[in-house]
């Protein structure tokens, strides 16, 4: 009875034996790998700067969208394609609707401040995405998804929802403007 | 009891219980129905996200994109497995099949489940796709079909176990299950949990389609992947063994240590329902402790297990060969394989391209951070199809080239086209998941049918390049959907229009039998000896039992790195968000 056997015999006697170096050698590299590939997440959490971390909490989806109006009441300095252009200042709260098939409203930010970015749906869950920075989070209705942001470079950018919300779904493109330094100024209705 | 219903297989001197014989046909053959729908599905959806093309209307594409996914993950990929189960539970531990009336009741129900459910998306009742994300509405038809399937699932899953606690109390085998068959151990216990998982989540769906109750968006979604994504995981188990097999099959891999696989089995069954947070790593319901310990699988344990398996399997191939006598060099045992078996072709295309694109990918883009350039962009999709599509379909299509001539006793059909349909197949996959990923690199959106965004009140311009690798995307879809479509001729054509297998004669090839039948890789007649020697502790760990592996396993971790790290530079250069 040779003592070699395949997967699709049974072992015969003892089978748990130390394994050969060579296959040691290869889990300990494995497993040292994988110790590094969790190491890097709570690091990036202290030395790096994207993390998905946010302010989390859960919002009724309706209280959601009045607190969106209030905040476009108060901000408003335009208006494209119907919808209002959203000229916060640095470090406020800024919220951002979505629901089928608009992101509301359109937020005018400045380069190197801080905001606090609150995403929530009004409806069924939305894909936020900024193109074409290719910045990606999960709206889900009934949360509220905080997240400070910091925008690094001025530029006149698009949202597109890349999350199946209905038949629309495709058509449901935002728009984020970020203006350079202290230029707040130069609001643009223009696209 | 009686051995009538028993035949021993003569290529193998397995012996065959009719009655799972019965049953592994028909969960065979319905998953190749599956397929070929999905296949068809997968014809249309890459010819409307080519723009150029653009071929369906938008509730049609996201009508096929439902269909595709739910008749490709869903039901092929489980009628199959039903069938590798009832097939680990007998035939390779040469033992029965209990209460097959039992099986036949369970196939009833996942066949009818499976037709409720293709109708309601068929007939525009169900435009939810096959996440169906409350609060999207379907008919509740559409989750009692789920509903009613998954009841299947699990009973035959049960009757897994019955038939291994029978088989060891008939003494069907000795000592412990084969690899093989502990390999689908751990895919059956993992089977356990999704399918409680989706119970979990879809009987409360039901109740509130009807209007009985609510069910929270990110709740849903934290269960729902408790289901869909320890399922892949069923899917990977599963088709570990199926390597573990088919190496024996066509090569004579031995298992290089017992004790270090099936370790690594353990692990997937005990980290692996975690992963649920892969999905949920940009959603605002969980924190970043809960997203870092279950997306890792608290530490990356499973992500160990398949890099164990990664190196075994290679290297018991590796073995196997040398013990056949093609010793020299670093890679004889490779150049002398097999190549025209497409069991063996399928099973190397397996490895390879769920380990250097579906594993690389999958934990790279499953990381926290990183997650968020990913996310619903086509780096999704394009990571799936290397992991479920490359890695668990082909290692299922190359299973079934031994299944045929083993299980149903008939010559594989076009056996030309067998040889070549795993490079058709595995090549096309290889383009359409590169070109997807790198697509996807730019923010191009999935599930999305429009990406000029005609109708939209903004534009958006993606990059050139964008359209030249959507083309590419289609190229290698149309080729990988070419292979399907090849795989299911031959199934169906040898299933039931096939030539009967007589005695298969060793020594000379026959049309339609895979070279491991007629040249059953024996290993040389001083085994031990030469094992002995390979494994001699004098020998530097280096040149130890299969130093191809190692060359091969250092190459791919080195790739590895530079991806995972490459990753994390993209990432530094978006905006700060925290
Ligand atoms: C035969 C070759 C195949 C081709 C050419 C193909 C192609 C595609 C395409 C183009 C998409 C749509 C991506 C998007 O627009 O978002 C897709 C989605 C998908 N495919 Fe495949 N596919 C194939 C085989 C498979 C197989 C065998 C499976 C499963 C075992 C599978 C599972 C899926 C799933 C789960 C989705 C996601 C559906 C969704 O987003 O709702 N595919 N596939
Ligand atoms: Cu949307
Ligand atoms: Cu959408």
């Amino acid at each position: 009875m040779p003592n070699t056997h395949t997967g699709l015999e049974s072992p015969k006697g003892v089978w748990w034996k130390p394994a050969h170096p060579a296959e040691k050698v290869w889990v300990t590299i494995a497993f040292v790998w994988c110790m590094v590939l969790f190491a890097m997440m709570p690091l990036w959490h202290f030395k790096g700067g994207q993390n998905p971390s946010g302010i989390r909490r859960k919002v009724e989806p309706t209280a959601f969208f009045r607190r969106t109006q209030e905040f476009i009441a108060q901000y408003q300095i335009g208006e494209d394609q119907g919808i209002p252009i959203v000229a916060p200042p640095p470090g406020s709260d800024v919220y951002l609707t979505a629901m089928s098939f608009q992101w509301t409203p359109i937020l005018q930010l400045e380069e190197g401040a801080e905001y606090t970015l609150h995403l929530s749906s009004l409806d069924v869950n939305h894909g936020f995405n900024l193109n074409p920075l290719n910045v990606n989070f999960q709206v889900v209705p009934g949360y509220d998804y905080g997240l400070k942001v910091q925008p690094t470079a001025a530029g006149d950018f698009r949202i597109l929802c890349n999350e199946f919300c209905g038949i629309g779904h495709h058509t449901m493109v935002g728009r984020l403007i970020v203006v350079g330094g202290n230029s707040a100024a130069n609001a643009g209705g223009s696209r | 009891m009686t051995d009538s219903n028993f035949r021993t297989c003569g290529s193998t001197g397995l012996k065959v219980h009719g009655p799972a014989e019965l049953l592994i046909k028909a969960n065979a053959v319905v998953s190749v129905v599956a397929l070929l729908i999905g296949a068809i599905g997968a014809v249309l959806l890459v010819l409307t996200r080519w723009q150029a093309v653009h071929l369906l209307s938008a509730p049609w594409y996201y009508r096929i994109l439902g269909v595709h996914g739910m008749s490709m993950l869903i039901f092929f990929i489980i009628f199959f497995e039903m069938a590798v189960l009832y097939f680990a539970s007998t035939v390779v531990i040469n033992a029965r099949q209990v209460m097959p009336k039992l099986g036949w009741a369970s196939f009833g129900l996942m066949v009818v489940g499976a037709v409720m459910v293709e109708v309601m998306m068929w007939t525009g009742k169900a435009d939810v796709l096959f996440t169906s994300y409350v609060p999207l509405r379907a008919d509740p038809l559409f989750y009692l079909g789920v509903i009613l399937f998954a009841v299947g699932a699990l009973i035959v899953t049960s009757m897994f176990f019955a038939n291994l606690v029978v088989a060891k109390r008939e003494k069907r085998y000795e000592g412990s299950v084969p690899l093989v068959t502990f390999g689908a151990v751990a895919a059956a216990i993992i089977a356990i949990i999704t399918l409680l998982h989706g119970a979990a989540i879809y009987i409360p769906t039901f109740l509130w389609s009807l209007g009985l109750m609510e069910v929270d968006a990110q709740i849903y979604r934290l269960i729902w992947w408790g289901l869909g994504h320890s399922s892949q995981q069923i899917n990977v188990a599963a088709m570990v063994a199926i390597w573990y097999m088919l190496g024996a099959l066509t090569v004579g891999a031995v298992v290089i240590n017992e004790k270090i696989s099936r370790l690594a089995f353990v692990l997937y069954i005990l980290f692996i329902s975690m992963a649920s947070a892969h999905h949920l790593l940009v959603d605002p319901g969980m924190g970043p402790t809960w997203k870092i310990v279950n997306t890792s699988y608290f530490m990356y344990m499973a992500v160990l297990a398949s890099m164990i398996h990664g190196f075994t399997v290679p290297a018991g191939m590796e073995l196997g060969q040398r013990l056949r006598g093609f010793t020299s060099g670093l890679f004889e045992w490779l150049r002398k394989a097999p190549w025209s078996d497409p069991g063996f072709s399928s099973l190397v295309f397996s490895v390879v391209v769920f380990g250097f694109v579906g594993g690389i990918t999958g934990v790279t883009i499953g990381t926290e951070q990183i997650n968020i350039i990913v996310h619903n962009t086509l780096r999704v999709p394009g990571h799936f199809h290397a992991t479920v599509v490359s890695g668990t379909a082909m290692a299922f299509m190359g299973a079934t080239y031994y299944l045929i001539p083993l299980i149903f006793r008939k010559r594989v059909a076009f056996w030309g086209l067998a040889k070549i349909q795993p490079y058709l197949f595995a090549l096309g996959m290889l383009i359409f998941t590169m070109s997807m990923t790198f697509a996807g690199s730019f923010g191009v959106p999935r599930r999305h049918w429009d990406i000029t965004f005609s109708q939209a009140p903004f534009g958006i311009e993606f990059s050139p390049a964008v359209d030249l690798l959507l083309g590419i995307v289609a190229l290698g879809g149309l080729m990988a959907a070419t292979g399907a479509f090849i795989f299911v001729a031959i199934a169906v054509k040898s299933v039931f229009f096939g030539e009967p297998l007589g005695e298969i004669t060793r020594g000379t090839a026959m049309v339609g039998v895979p070279a491991g039948l007629t040249h059953p890789p024996v290993h040389s007649s001083n085994v031990d000896e030469l094992n002995a020697e390979l494994h001699q502790p004098g020998r530097s760990w280096r040149l130890g039992p299969a130093p191809g592996t190692v060359v091969l396993v250092g190459v791919f971790l080195l790739a590895f790195v530079v991806y995972f790290f490459v990753n994390w530079k993209v990432l530094s250069f978006v905006w700060k968000i925290g």
